[in-house]
């Protein structure tokens, strides 16, 4: 039997180049310190996202995306496709729990410096990744077209239209004609199933394969520690001891899906009317909720500027330096620069939690 | 020697980068070209816009003093209100901020966007929250059973 595991490795050796496969996992290692807990969340939302990729495929045996039949479908794949309510609730409940984890990992790699040189591209790949994540969750809200989701729909192409010049033509392209229709719902459907998909797995590649070629990184106060000689550098192998644990985090948030699907099944809603008014009480998902409380803040003209275009432009302006901020704070160690940096984190951070609280009250 | 086939910058001959000019902005071209009819896929065809000028919103007996209907008026959401006083006002039911359908609150009296707390009076005016213009307002007549809307344009 071993002899026989060998000579496969031995017959793969030959064609993949010599131990590869075996030289990957013996020297790649995982930096332990009292921050290893936060190198999880990456691999966790990675997890996550194949649960949706194999949620997705299968609600795709059923799912149909046109408005006569979309809102139907997802009640046939949650009242008569035996397991049906299952898959479902997994997989929104899976697409929230990634997007958690997705900022938990981001905002970890932040405090803790992991993107300062050489990690720029790996913060700039993530940074895209989480927006395309987010898109995920935006065309993919729309797709049981009900109530909420179309008035959230209608809301957010609607904000994109507010940008001067290129605006209308984005709203357009976005809704498949100038209002929220049918056309809205395939095009959603497109995004969400073939463009988003192929755009993500590009990026996450190049995410990965930065990770792998440029190693984990040690927050900057644990290195000056090994540097002064105050705590060992200490390694753990990544295979197998770091992605036994990985796993074991893995089993858990399986555990954790199927219990949260099965007791609270992810609601369907009313099937959308496009001739009802808005109802009470209507929000978009959590993850949008501090953009969405802004919004309702904001007076209908802030100084020459149309009130949501403000705050469009204020949230593009803060995302585009946050994309960039390995380039800003670029002498990270303790100076006053870095100090800032970790300050407006703390801001995003607070203002995000604050203004979400607002909108739930 | 030279290489015939790789010319240093200051060996291209005049005529030799008058041809890269002319192949690149050629190939150049036929990308646009390419692209141009892609581009144009992505982006639908106008529908026509319906042209109708009145539409039939309730009949009389339908709405009751202090009370509101969104009806359909051509392709778009419209509001039909009766106000206290028993007289009907109509208006686009498009909210000018970011396009939620609004509705009347008899509470209030006055015309409501559920999605970011917009209000409008019962001319049609944005009175608070975040709506930057007016309701487009539409004209009402009762012909016989029937109350009907129209707009101007």
């Amino acid at each position: 039997m071993a002899s026989l595991s060998r000579q496969v490795l031995e017959w793969l050796d030959e064609r993949f180049g010599a131990g590869s496969v075996e030289e990957f996992l013996r020297h790649k290692t995982v930096p332990v310190h009292r921050h290893t807990i936060w190198y999880y969340f990456g691999g966790m939302t990675l997890f996550l996202f194949v649960i949706q990729v194999l949620t997705g495929i299968l609600l795709l045996l059923y799912y149909r995306p046109t408005p006569n039949d979309a809102f139907e479908s997802v009640q046939y794949i949650m009242t008569q496709v035996r397991f049906g309510w299952l898959i479902r609730s997994v997989h929104s409940w899976s697409a929230n729990l990634m997007i958690f984890t997705a900022f938990v990992h981001m905002f970890s790699v932040y405090f803790l410096k992991a993107y300062r040189k050489p990690r720029e591209l790996t913060w700039i790949s993530g940074m895209l990744l989480l927006f395309f994540v987010l898109g995920f969750g935006f065309s993919g809200y729309l797709l049981p077209w009900n109530t909420l989701s179309f008035f959230a729909t209608k809301v957010g192409t609607e904000m994109a239209g507010s940008i001067p010049v290129v605006g209308k033509w984005l709203l357009i392209y976005l809704r498949g004609g100038e209002e929220v229709t049918g056309a809205t719902l395939t095009r959603f459907f497109g995004f969400h199933v073939a463009v988003l998909p192929g755009a993500v797995t590009l990026l996450l590649a190049m995410h990965l394969f930065l990770v792998q070629r440029l190693g984990m990184s040690v927050p900057p106060r644990a290195e000056q520690a090994i540097r002064e000689g105050r705590q060992p550098a200490r390694v753990m192998p990544f295979f197998p001891n770091f992605f036994l644990r990985d796993m074991m985090g893995w089993y858990a948030a399986l555990g954790v899906l199927g219990a949260l699907a099965a007791l609270f099944p992810w609601e369907l809603g009313s099937k959308a009317d496009l001739f009802a008014p808005a109802p009470a009480g209507i929000r978009p998902e959590w993850y949008f909720l501090f953009m969405f409380q802004t919004l309702k803040y904001l007076p209908a003209k802030v100084l020459f500027l149309e009130g949501e275009f403000a705050g469009l432009l204020a949230f593009g302006a803060a995302a585009a330096v946050w994309v960039a901020v390995p380039f800003l704070d670029c002498k990270v160690g303790f100076g006053r620069v870095t100090r800032f940096f970790t300050g407006l984190g703390i801001f995003a951070l607070g203002y995000v939690a604050v203004m979400s609280a607002l909108a739930l009250r | 020697m030279r290489n015939p086939d790789r010319p240093t910058q200051d060996s291209v001959q005049p005529g030799r980068r008058w041809i890269n000019v002319l192949l690149g902005s050629g190939v150049v071209a036929s990308i646009v070209a390419f692209l141009y009819p892609a581009i144009d896929y992505i982006l639908p065809p106008p529908v026509a816009e319906s042209t109708s000028r009145f539409v039939v919103a309730a009949k009389v007996d339908e709405l009751k003093n202090n009370a509101g209907k969104v009806f359909k008026f051509g392709s778009k959401p419209a509001l039909l209100v009766r106000t206290t006083e028993g007289e009907y006002r109509a208006f686009s039911a498009v909210c000018t901020h970011l396009n939620c359908t609004v509705q009347y609150r008899s509470d209030l009296r006055e015309i409501w966007c559920a999605c970011h707390n917009g209000l409008y009076d019962l001319e049609g005016r944005n009175v608070s929250g975040p709506p930057p213009r007016p309701l487009e307002k539409y004209e009402v007549h009762v012909q016989g059973e029937d109350v009907v809307v129209t707009r101007s344009t």
